[in-house]
């Protein structure tokens, strides 16, 4: 829906206005009522008391003899000069640095795979979409089985293509491999998502411009980087902020295959925040997490706001 | 000459043939290798959970037998995860918490997106501010605080806890939003002049013309709650309430690991999103494209 028209819609309803109107209010408040208490009790609320208890020593199970104090910026000073904090925002920044360009590029791959009109064709859409279906603790099970350390699938493969020179490895008991072990199964899980994105992005594009394309004697190459890649500018942002976003939550595999070990080589913030917040009963302190946490999130939005309308001033 | 020339573009086009058939060929083979990428861990999975004998599990595991039925097979992994525990309570505590939260879900968050959407009123600006400001907010960044709330209220080890912080959520409210406001106005004109209240608009007009978009909704709350896991594993305490994510993480942590009966769970939980998908799979295509397709 476009500026204009959302104007029009407006317009409209100012024209209307009629004696109904203040029954139209009521109505529309009453529509809003409950929906509006939801949110306030168990999202607004919350979100309030994680900034105001991040401010406190706050426990789960409160002590009678040691109330809960104001202890400032106690929480985010701790924070900051915790290892194990400095670990596991490392961790994510890993995990985005190496997941977001390798997830993103290989959706475009698939999605272009998947756009060309062969036979049998949604049944591989198919084929690559439904490990997003496949719900990622079972996902996290099955691979932990995979990356056996001895005699298991992965290790036999990586030596069998290498004539015997790789492996066997410890993946998930390494400090160097966990993480990549957990990168691989997270793309592996979440780039179907991102095809069928891509693929909408590509499907959208209008096929006068490749036609132009081609009468202008451009190479299948030259079009998919003078057309395509410009085309999807706005999906492919999305795609990244969404998978950048997705990276910073990255919690269930890690917590299911090595609980964020081995010595805090997979910990991640969620996992911090879940082990301080739910095992230490820490609720201050693992508020100030989920505060920081936030506040990453809330960044990458700005920036995707951003980009998003620089596209649009440009049109 | 005129013959010569002719010959050329017979080898031309025979030629640009032959390419196109081998780029067929390749591209199926790539196809096929991804295809075998993206399948062979839930082959895997549910080959291995059929397999009666665990030794001969451990056995294929290094090898391609580990993809082919073969040596005892029989359900015996399946009764044994009947036999050990409540899956049929997991079962249900799944699909009642992923059932309720969607279906409730649906009628709130259509009822104030199409407020928002059609009604102009007092407060509607503000509202749709709100909601789009309250997409950013992760639920990981509010858990803590909320489990501070909810163990006030006794509600740890329970299904509400489960359901009803999840029913409203801002982004299905913002994806019904768009939906509505892109339906023409002059249905709700033509109605009132009928004599429609706003809620006959809603349930008479509104929902039967938005179909595709209460799928979309559905599929993708859908998604999220049912792989929902760290939440319920804070706030589910024994089997009663707990649902099958938390169920299968607790079984596969416990030593020794008997891997049939891991993955006879494991196909267990699988199946049931796996039938949903195959029944509504363009659906679901659609859905994510669509979730995609914001700001």
């Amino acid at each position: 829906m476009t500026k204009k028209e959302i104007f029009q819609h407006n317009i409209l309803h100012i024209r209307k206005a009629s004696p109904l109107k203040k029954n139209e209010t009521l109505a529309a408040w009453s529509f809003c009522a409950i929906p509006l208490l939801f949110l306030f009790f168990f999202l607004i609320t919350p979100f309030i008391v994680a900034f105001v208890i991040s401010f406190t020593d706050q426990r789960l199970i409160s002590n009678p003899n040691l109330p809960t104090q104001f202890i400032a910026l106690r929480n985010f000073l701790r924070l900051f000069n915790s290892s194990d904090f400095h670990q596991a925002l490392w961790n994510n920044i890993y995990f985005v640095l190496v997941v977001v360009p390798l997830q993103t590029f290989l959706a475009l791959l698939l999605a272009v795979l998947v756009n060309q009109k062969l036979r049998f064709i949604n049944l591989f859409r198919m084929i690559y979409f439904s490990p997003v279906v496949t719900t990622m603790v079972v996902v996290a099970i099955v691979w932990y089985f995979l990356y056996n350390p001895g005699e298991g699938l992965i290790n036999q493969f990586l030596s069998f293509i290498s004539f015997g020179k790789l492996g066997p490895y410890n993946w998930l008991k390494d400090t160097s491999l966990a993480m990549p072990a957990i990168m691989l199964l997270s793309i592996w899980q979440g780039v179907g998502f991102q095809m069928i994105i891509y693929l909408a992005g590509l499907q959208s594009i209008p096929d006068e411009l490749y036609e132009a394309g081609r009468v202008d004697g451009a190479t299948a190459l030259q079009q998919f980087r003078h057309i395509t890649i410009p085309q999807l500018r706005n999906t492919t942002i999305f795609v990244i902020i969404s998978t950048t976003i997705l990276a910073f939550k990255l919690f269930t595999q890690v917590w299911v295959m090595t609980r964020g070990g081995p010595q805090g080589a997979s910990k991640t913030i969620i996992v911090l925040l879940y082990e301080e917040g739910f095992s230490m009963l820490r609720v201050g302190y693992a508020s100030a997490i989920g505060v920081l946490f936030f506040l990453i999130v809330l960044c990458i939005s700005i920036l995707q706001r951003i980009y998003l309308k620089e596209e649009r001033a440009v049109t | 000459m005129i013959k010569g020339e002719a010959m050329t573009k017979f080898k031309k086009t025979a030629s640009l043939k032959t390419q196109k058939t081998i780029s067929i060929i390749f591209s199926y083979f790539i196809l096929i290798i991804l295809a075998v990428f993206f399948l062979f861990p839930v082959i895997f999975m549910f080959i291995s959970s059929i397999k009666n004998n665990e030794m001969q599990i451990i056995r294929d595991m290094s090898n391609i037998r580990a993809f082919v039925p073969y040596g005892e097979i029989g359900l015996k992994n399946y009764f044994d995860v009947f036999q050990q525990m409540p899956f049929g309570r997991f079962m249900f505590n799944s699909v009642f918490i992923v059932g309720t939260t969607v279906l409730t879900g649906l009628v709130l968050n259509s009822m104030i997106a199409y407020a928002l959407a059609r009604i102009r009123f007092k407060g509607r600006a503000f509202i749709i501010s709100l909601v789009i400001a309250l997409m950013i907010i992760p639920a990981e960044a509010v858990v803590i605080p909320l489990l501070l709330m909810v163990n006030r209220i006794g509600w740890l080890d329970s299904y509400q806890v489960q359901i009803i912080p999840f029913i409203v959520d801002a982004f299905s409210i913002f994806l019904f939003y768009q939906f509505f406001i892109g339906l023409p106005i002059s249905l709700d004109e033509a109605a009132k002049i009928d004599g429609a209240n706003p809620f006959q608009i809603y349930r008479r007009i509104i929902i039967p013309l938005s179909k595709p978009v209460f799928a979309t909704v559905a599929i993708l709350q859908f998604l999220f709650r049912w792989g929902d896991f760290l939440w319920p594993l804070m706030v589910t305490r024994g089997y009663e309430y707990r649902p099958l994510t938390v169920a299968i993480q607790q079984f596969f942590s416990q030593d020794p690991k008997v891997w049939g009966d891991i993955f006879a769970f494991a196909a267990m939980v699988t199946i049931p999103s796996l039938v949903i998908f195959l029944l509504f799979q363009r659906w679901f295509i659609q859905s994510v494209a669509s979730s995609g397709i914001k700001g």
